[in-house]
Parts: structure tokens; C-alpha cells; sequence
């Protein structure tokens, strides 16, 4: 598979303050993978997926989507965000928060329409929340939150997706609504990139995978490279794994 | 003169008119944005940027010698710009806290000013008298063209937040993600910031700089409680504020024109009150009802649980059994009892009770919900 390249990122560092949280990376990600970054807390998974997003400045380094700088194709890009990162009593609804996924390509003061309402309706839908479209999202479930931030991504119609931790605080049933969506997405011949902590689950979900530990360690294909010396040299003990299937 | 007195003379006096004008129109444009700062959590950021214009006041005063309105509020303006440039900058340049960096400012730029002020009150010019009332704010004070800046102010504010609606509710709600999508969030933050600003400098004449923040603040607080929904809270704050700075107007008007700032943020004060206590959703006496009620459903269900538990072992749903078996059952009383009995889940007959049809058709109900869950 794997010919183009969607994502690459070249010599990236980032700091918060002096000391770098993320080390001179250098990644290249394929067309049409479904890829876990596995590292773990305060690895930078989350630093990564901004400083690509250019939420956050790198001191050093650069990001191309498909050969050009991610400003010139943000309309090919959709981010999910961690779900902890925005205050759910903001007033407001679960359809609302999901047409802000049109809202990029509407641009400035546009408003949106029965077109983008109509998108959005059926991303609702395609998470299983249509039945909570005029709920206030506060009175959602930590699971139905995290849909909302999906349906709001898979509104944008976007080629790749960056997704930070979807599973984080899911029921089974969820999780496994989620993971067919993404394996959907790839089918559909789209690159999906996500922060994962459960690494059980990683060679069932993934089909690429990213070390990540303030350096990278490791990128490519899961079966290649999820190994115990791998697992070990990112998460430091002693790793093992029960990856045989 | 008394409030009945008052409000019947603002239609016809000219002055009264002028004042309660600009008060309700102040109060609208300070309710819209105050709305936006509760949300960012930049409660602080108002009582910072308040505080800070007065020593613009004071060397406008200075410099000028002029004591009408609108050459101090562009020295308050310029005074209040610095201030919230420089606590942007120590956030942004510096790792201080956003909250160190607003108390360091609003300490510092007040104290300064207070420092000015007692200087300008020490001149034996007698024309500084008045500047004070930028302290506490006295609306008595409001001419007509104050009126007409706040009405032009208020009326650009009100297109710009109309035309930027979108945008706004994203920045306020998710910047990060509002970024990705190619938004400019600077400029949208810098939008929303200059007018907090410009707000608060029209306001500092009728409501003072030491309680401005207050009149931003709490009818958005306050409205926040009745609505899960952004615009209508932004209308609702409006209308409160608006309310307050004619009601607080009026009451200071009729007791010896007491310093106008004060009594505005009590009235608002006492919506917030209210809105914290009553609002229907989110208040703390539904809330507390909605507490006793769901408890007290709750006994009433684990009583019927145990009578369905008592009468399932028995062939005959009605055979009856004596009260003495349910004082074994921890949190019976007798009220629940009566209760069941008014639903008509139960029979009494002297010392013994039997479940009827109905009863033991919910309890048995309750009963798979709960082995289901
Ligand atoms: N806003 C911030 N200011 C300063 N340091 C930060 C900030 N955000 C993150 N950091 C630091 O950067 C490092 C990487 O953080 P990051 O959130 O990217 O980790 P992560 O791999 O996503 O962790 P987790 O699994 O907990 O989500 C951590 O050491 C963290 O303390
Ligand atoms: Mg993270």
C-alpha cells in the first residue's frame, strides 16, 4: 500500500518553556493508514498533533501535507481534540458544537445554512447521537462528548485526521462504535492518525504505529516494529506485551 | 424626591431622560461582553483593565486641565490599552500565572493613580474637584453627547457581534480547534478585548473603576443560570445590566444622589442572587428539591422492591402480611407507607398490608430495570 506521503514532519522541535518536549522529529506518514502514537504521559503525543496543526509554534522544524505547508491545506486537515481540553458547561448545544466542523469552509462571518445543518445531521448520525442533537452538551456522558468531537471532525470532510485520544473514558460499546468509524475512514481512503494509550488493542485497531518519547523511536508498519524492544526503549521498563495473535 | 417621582419625571425632564438613557445603554453593551469574559474565564481581566485606567484620568486631567468627560476617558482609554498589553505581554514573555500578572497590574496602575489623584486634591487649582467621581461613578454627571458615544459604541459593538457570531462562539468555546480551521484567533481576541475595553472607559463616569468589573460581570453570571444558550444569555445579560444601571440610577438619584457605582452593582447583585437561588435548572433551591424528591422516590421504590420480594413467595398477590415484617427493612417509615397507599399500589387493613395488581405490576417493573442495569 503505502505510496504517498499525507503527512511529513521534518527536524520538529518544541519547547513550552526552555526545556524541549519534543526532540527533532522526523516522520513521514503514508496515505491511507490508520496510525496510533503510543508513548507515555508527557511524551508529547498531544504536543505533536498541535505543533503539526501549527496550534502551537515549533522553534525548529517544518510540517508539509502532501508536499505543501499545512497553512496552504487546512481544508485537507480535521483535529479532534482532547476531550478535557474545552469546558462541556459552555452554553451551548450538541449540534451546535457539531456544525462548528463547517464553519472552515464557510470562512469569516459566512453563517451556516440548511446545506452545512444537513452535513451535520448526518455526522451526528453517523455516531449514533442524532437522538441528542438539541441536548446541552453539558448534560452529555464523558462517551457521547467525545462522539460530538468526532461528529464535529468528520463534518470537516477532510482527507486526514488527527485524532487526540478518542477512547480516553469509553465504554467497550463505544469504543468498538468509534474504531469501526476510523476503519471506515480508512476504507474510504483517508489517513487517520491517533493518540492511543491502550496498547493491547494497538495491532487489533492500527495498521501503523509511532514510539513516541519526547524523541520518536519508532514509525511503521505495526507488524513490523510493535515489539517488545521497541515498547521497552519508549516506555523505559521493562515492556512486555502479549502481541502474539 | 422619591423612585415614583423619578420615573414619571424621566419622560418629561430632559436631564433624568439623558441619564437613564445612558445607563440602560451602558448596561446593554456591558451585559453583551461581560457574557464573553465570564465565559473565557477572564473575570479578573475587566477589574484589571478598570483599575488601570485611572491614572489616565488623572494625567489627562494634568496635562490638560480640562474636567469634561471626554478628554479623561482617552486618557482612561490609552492608561487601560497599556495595562492590557503588558498583561498580555507578562503571560505570554514571562510563565507568571495570567492571574499574578492582572493583580500585579491592577495593584500597580491603581495604586498609581491613587497616588496621582491624592496629588491633583493637594493643587490649589479648585477645579479638580470631580475627578473622585470616577472612583465610585456618578451617573448624575452624564451629558447628552456621553450618551450618544455610548449609543455609537454600542451600536458598533452590537454589528460586530452579529457579523463575527461564529467565530465568536468557536474562539470562546474551543480556540484550539477554531485555530486549525485557518480562523485568525488574534484578531478575533483582539476584537473582543478592545471593546471589553472601550466599555469599560465609557463606563467608568456613571459606575466608577473600583466596581466596572461587577457591571460586566455579574448580570452575565446571573444570566448564565436561565439559559443553555449562548445567544440568549447574551440578550438576557443585556437586559439585566440595563435594568440594573436604570433601577441602581434611579434609587441613587432619590437618596441625595449617592455615588451611582455602588448602588448599580447592588441591584445586579441581587439578580445574581436571585439567579443562583431560583433559576429552574440550575439553581440551588430546584436543584435541592429536585435532591429530596428523587430521594424520597427512591425509598418509596425500595419499600414496594421488598413487599414484591415478600409477596412473590406467597400464590396470591393480596394475601396479607403484617407491618411488623417491613420495620425489618431499613429506611420504612410510615409516610412512605401512606404514599403507596395514595398511589394505590398497596392496601391497609388494621396491622397487615397486601400489595394490589398495580403495585406489584411496578415493583415487579422496578425490579427487572434494576437486574437489567
Ligand atoms: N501548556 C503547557 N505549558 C507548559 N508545559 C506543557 C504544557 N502542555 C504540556 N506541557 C508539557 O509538555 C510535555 C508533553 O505534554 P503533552 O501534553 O504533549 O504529553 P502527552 O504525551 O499528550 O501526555 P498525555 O498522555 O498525558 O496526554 C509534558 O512534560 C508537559 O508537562
Ligand atoms: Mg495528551
Amino acid at each position: 500500500m503505502a505510496q504517498n506521503i499525507a503527512v511529513k514532519v521534518d527536524d520538529l522541535t518544541v519547547a513550552y518553556n526552555y526545556k524541549p518536549v519534543l526532540w527533532d522529529i522526523d516522520l513521514e506518514i503514508p496515505e491511507g493508514v490508520l496510525m496510533a502514537i503510543v508513548g507515555p504521559n508527557g511524551a508529547g503525543k498531544s504536543t505533536l498533533i498541535k505543533a503539526i496543526l501549527g496550534i502551537l509554534p515549533p522553534i525548529a522544524g517544518s510540517v508539509t501535507i502532501y508536499g505543501k505547508p499545512y497553512k496552504k491545506q487546512r481544508a485537507l486537515v480535521a483535529y479532534v481534540p482532547q476531550k478535557g481540553s474545552v469546558d462541556w458547561d459552555f452554553p451551548t448545544t450538541a449540534l451546535d458544537v457539531v456544525m462548528m466542523g463547517t464553519y472552515g469552509s464557510l470562512g469569516w462571518i459566512k453563517r451556516p445554512r440548511q446545506k452545512e445543518k444537513k452535513a451535520a445531521l448526518e455526522a451526528l448520525e453517523k455516531v449514533g447521537m442524532l437522538a441528542f442533537k438539541n441536548r446541552q452538551i453539558s448534560q452529555l456522558s464523558g462517551g457521547q462528548q467525545q462522539r460530538i468531537f468526532l461528529a464535529r471532525a468528520l463534518v470537516q470532510n477532510a482527507s486526514i485526521y488527527f485524532m487526540d485520544e478518542p477512547f480516553q473514558g469509553v465504554d467497550a460499546t463505544t469504543e468498538i462504535a468509534i474504531i469501526n468509524i476510523l476503519k471506515e475512514l480508512r476504507k474510504a481512503g483517508k489517513t487517520v492518525i491517533v493518540v492511543h494509550h491502550d496498547l493491547q488493542t494497538v495491532p487489533e485497531y492500527f495498521d501503523w504505529v509511532t514510539f513516541l518519547n519526547v524523541k520518536k523511536i519508532a514509525t511503521g508498519p505495526v507488524k513490523d516494529i510493535f515489539n517488545d524492544d521497541n515498547l521497552t526503549k519508549t516506555y523505559g521498563i521493562n515492556y512486555k506485551v502479549s502481541i502474539q495473535e | 424626591m422619591n423612585l415614583n417621582e423619578y420615573f414619571s419625571l424621566v419622560f418629561s425632564d430632559y436631564t433624568l431622560r439623558t441619564i437613564t438613557l445612558g445607563t440602560a445603554i451602558l448596561g446593554a453593551v456591558c451585559g453583551m461582553l461581560g457574557s464573553f469574559a465570564v465565559l473565557r474565564k477572564q473575570s479578573l481581566l475587566g477589574d484589571a483593565i478598570s483599575h488601570a485606567a485611572l491614572p489616565g484620568i488623572a494625567i489627562a486631567f494634568l496635562i490638560t486641565g480640562a474636567k469634561d468627560s471626554n478628554t479623561l476617558l482617552i486618557g482612561a482609554l490609552v492608561s487601560g490599552l497599556i495595562g492590557t498589553f503588558w498583561i498580555k505581554g507578562i503571560t505570554t514573555k514571562t510563565h507568571l500565572k495570567s492571574d499574578t500578572a492582572l493583580g500585579l497590574i491592577l495593584s500597580l496602575f491603581f495604586g498609581f493613580g491613587m497616588l496621582l489623584l491624592t496629588f491633583i486634591q493637594k493643587q490649589p487649582n479648585a477645579n479638580q474637584a470631580g475627578l473622585d467621581k470616577y472612583l465610585f461613578g456618578q451617573a448624575a454627571t452624564l451629558v447628552e453627547s456621553d450618551v450618544w458615544l455610548m449609543a455609537i459604541v454600542t451600536g458598533l459593538c452590537l454589528v460586530v457581534i452579529l457579523l463575527f457570531w461564529k467565530e465568536f462562539k468557536m474562539l470562546l468555546f474551543d480556540p484550539d480547534y477554531t485555530k486549525t480551521l485557518g480562523f485568525n484567533t488574534r484578531i478575533i481576541d483582539i476584537l473582543i478585548t478592545s471593546f471589553i475595553v472601550l466599555a469599560i472607559v465609557l463606563g467608568l463616569q456613571t459606575v466608577g473603576v473600583v466596581l466596572m468589573s461587577a457591571m460586566l460581570l455579574a448580570p452575565a453570571a446571573a444570566a448564565r443560570q436561565w439559559t443553555n444558550s449562548l445567544g440568549t444569555m447574551v440578550i438576557l445579560a443585556a437586559f439585566f445590566s440595563a435594568f440594573s444601571g436604570v433601577f441602581g440610577t434611579a434609587i441613587s438619584a432619590s437618596q441625595n444622589n449617592l455615588s451611582t457605582g455602588p448602588v448599580i452593582v447592588l441591584v445586579a447583585s441581587v439578580f445574581v442572587l436571585f439567579s443562583f437561588i431560583f433559576s429552574p435548572s440550575r439553581g440551588l433551591l430546584f436543584r435541592h428539591i429536585r435532591f429530596i424528591k428523587n430521594r424520597r422516590d427512591l425509598e418509596q421504590h425500595k419499600t414496594l422492591a421488598f413487599m414484591y420480594h415478600i409477596a412473590k413467595t406467597h400464590d396470591t398477590i393480596s394475601h396479607p402480611h403484617t407491618i411488623k415484617i417491613l420495620n425489618n427493612f431499613q429506611g420504612f417509615t410510615r409516610g412512605t407507607l401512606q404514599k403507596l397507599v395514595k398511589k394505590n399500589y398497596v392496601e391497609l387493613d388494621g396491622n397487615m398490608w397486601s400489595l394490589t395488581e398495580e403495585g406489584f405490576k411496578t415493583a415487579s417493573n422496578l425490579y427487572n430495570q434494576q437486574n437489567n442495569e
